[in-house]
């Protein structure tokens, strides 16, 4: 969006600055700017009850929608579904009015940063997490849109991923009202831009694509679009893993996100990272349980008991946090 | 509320018009016949020139448009954005007077309390979702465009694609410029699919000029044209299908 030459006036507001609003008259006081984007610049400021996120944009119209969605999330039942919304105002400047919203200001790390960081299973846990809040989404019938990276975040611990910006999300059965290309099928010729649940997914499997290629890549005019992705996916040793989801992603073969959820699932807890999981945590097991271990007769069949014991114990304790997750 | 028509314009050019009418005076005349104009100023690398931006953000100002200058390479995501806008711009207009004889002269979304500005906002997305949309695209084909041409092709494509997406009815047709003997030649009828395009613009008249100002009162009398034609069959034209010219 940055090359792009706007018109639009934007409205600055600098750190200390206080902000008050035309029709209700809550007073903000700006901390420092967190980031931009089509519609407006989003700030860190303290209100009345704590820290908020308040963005200013310079359509009404724009702003006003982007509202009208927060409004409607925050009547799903449950975790919010994106930031939860707390006021609508406007400003008066010296350069003009301009139409500001206040959300719950979410703190966290980026996602690609995120898993760059943490080991790969957390690709499939947070991708888990993410498709049953789009599952809550689609079920009031409403479809996110423009999903992607940038407009999520990982907060915690315990680590949960959010939706930080849902200007995107449109009405099922309406056009994608905004959309990056990178994600959107349309884009990659491998569907319409309709809003159905099987767009987000879409653009879900090319989030994990992401992932792996941080800095993304464009459709190459030479080759087959989805075989490009297709080479992608298993080009790489942990998107691999996930071949099968993703690509029925891609292909539109998930209606619901509950569907692809249900494959992604049973491969992050496949063999192959179960495996995986336990060589790790080995080195970081209680001191105790090791002690225990030494202390037991040397047989020759030890060992293959040994890591039966450990990977069962680590398998029951990752059935107990899924349980958590789920509740 | 019945579904109404929004009729664009929407011109992709990399320059200065150099002959002819005053682009900004036809995008003038164009927006009185309820014609919204849009412009893309399409470059290379490096920026346009002061005057060639000056020109692209006078036509879309006085046609009642969107204009947005762009790199070749971001020309699918503009080209659909700012049909998307110059359409909420148009619809908005007309909500606007209907808000001003409902609650009284000067009042403008932002004298709304910002509650009931979510309603109008329903309203418009609503009427941008369902109206249909009669789209005439005309584009610079003059010599400095040539090597632009694929990328105008997969954005005329991508258009379509995000279009074909909305509920209301799309119709599209394809004009270049400057062509030989007149100003504009069709490169493609009325039809609702867009994609149907390829290849349009491998034979090319190019030339020197750039006669935008003619080009637009041209593709404004193929509007006025098709306009004529629909209205009469009956009264009620906009449920019927295209006769076929």
């Amino acid at each position: 969006m940055k090359e792009f030459i706007s018109k639009n006036q934007v409205c600055k507001l600098h750190p200390g600055q206080q902000v008050i609003g035309k029709w209700h008259r809550k007073s903000y006081k700006i901390v420092k700017q967190l980031g931009y984007g089509a519609t407006g610049t989003v700030y860190l400021a303290h209100g009345v009850d704590g820290a908020v996120a308040l963005k200013v944009g310079a359509e009404s119209m724009a702003i006003s929608s982007e509202v009208n969605v927060l409004q409607q999330l925050s009547k799903v039942q449950g975790q919010h579904l994106g930031p939860s919304f707390i006021d609508v105002d406007d400003i008066i400047t010296s350069e003009g009015t301009y139409p500001f919203y206040v959300m719950e200001y979410l703190e966290g790390e980026p996602l690609i940063p995120f898993w760059q960081k943490h080991r790969p299973e957390w690709l499939g846990i947070l991708m888990v997490q993410l498709l049953s809040d789009l599952d809550r989404l689609h079920r009031i019938g409403w479809i996110f849109g423009d999903l992607k990276p940038e407009n999520l975040i990982v907060t915690g611990p315990p680590y949960r991923i959010r939706w930080m910006d849902v200007g995107g999300t449109t009405m099922k059965g309406r056009a994608i009202k905004e959309y990056t290309e990178f994600f959107d099928r349309g884009y990659w010729g491998l569907g319409s831009r309709k809003a159905e649940p099987s767009y987000d997914l879409y653009s879900v499997a090319m989030i994990m694509i992401n992932s792996r290629y941080p800095s993304r890549f464009d459709k190459k005019p030479s080759s087959a679009p989805y075989k490009q992705l297709q080479k992608a996916i298993v080009n790489d040793t942990i998107l691999k893993k996930y071949q099968s989801t993703i690509e029925g992603a891609l292909q539109g073969k998930f209606s619901e996100a509950m569907a692809m959820r249900k494959s992604l699932v049973s491969q992050v807890g496949s063999s192959d990272s179960r495996r995986e999981y336990k060589v790790t945590r080995r080195t970081q097991a209680p001191t105790k349980q090791r002690k225990k271990k030494k202390k037991q007769p040397a047989k020759k069949s030890s060992a293959i008991f040994e890591t039966f014991l450990v990977g069962s114990f680590l398998l029951l304790v990752y059935i107990l946090y899924w349980f958590g997750q789920m509740m | 509320m019945s579904r109404g028509t929004l009729r664009q314009i929407l011109l992709l050019t990399d320059g200065c018009s150099n002959t002819g009418e005053d682009p900004i005076a036809m995008a003038a005349l164009a927006k009185e016949e309820g014609i919204t104009i849009n412009v893309i100023g399409v470059i290379e690398q490096g920026q346009m020139s002061e005057q060639g931006i000056q020109e692209v953000e006078g036509i879309a100002m006085a046609g009642g448009g969107v204009s947005q200058i762009v790199y070749t390479q971001q020309l699918s995501q503009t080209v659909q954005m700012v049909t998307r806008k110059g359409m909420t711009q148009t619809i908005q207009g007309v909500v606007s007077k209907e808000l001003e004889g409902i609650l009284g002269k000067e009042t403008s979304m932002e004298d709304l309390e910002p509650e009931k500005r979510g309603q109008v906002t329903e309203v418009v997305d609503e009427l941008g979702e369902t109206m249909d949309l009669d789209i005439l695209i005309l584009v610079d084909t003059s010599a400095s465009m040539k090597s632009k041409l694929p990328m105008v092709q997969e954005a005329l494509t991508d258009l379509s694609v995000s279009l074909n997406a909305r509920t209301g009815d799309n119709q599209f047709s394809v004009y270049s410029f400057p062509a030989k003997r007149k100003s504009i030649e069709r490169r493609l009828n009325w039809t609702p699919k867009l994609e149907t395009l390829t290849g349009v613009f491998d034979k090319l008249s190019s030339g020197g000029v750039t006669p935008t100002g003619p080009a637009l009162q041209e593709a404004l009398n193929a509007f006025r044209k098709r306009m004529k034609k629909k209205e009469q069959p009956i009264d009620e034209g906009i449920y019927l299908e295209e006769p076929g010219m």
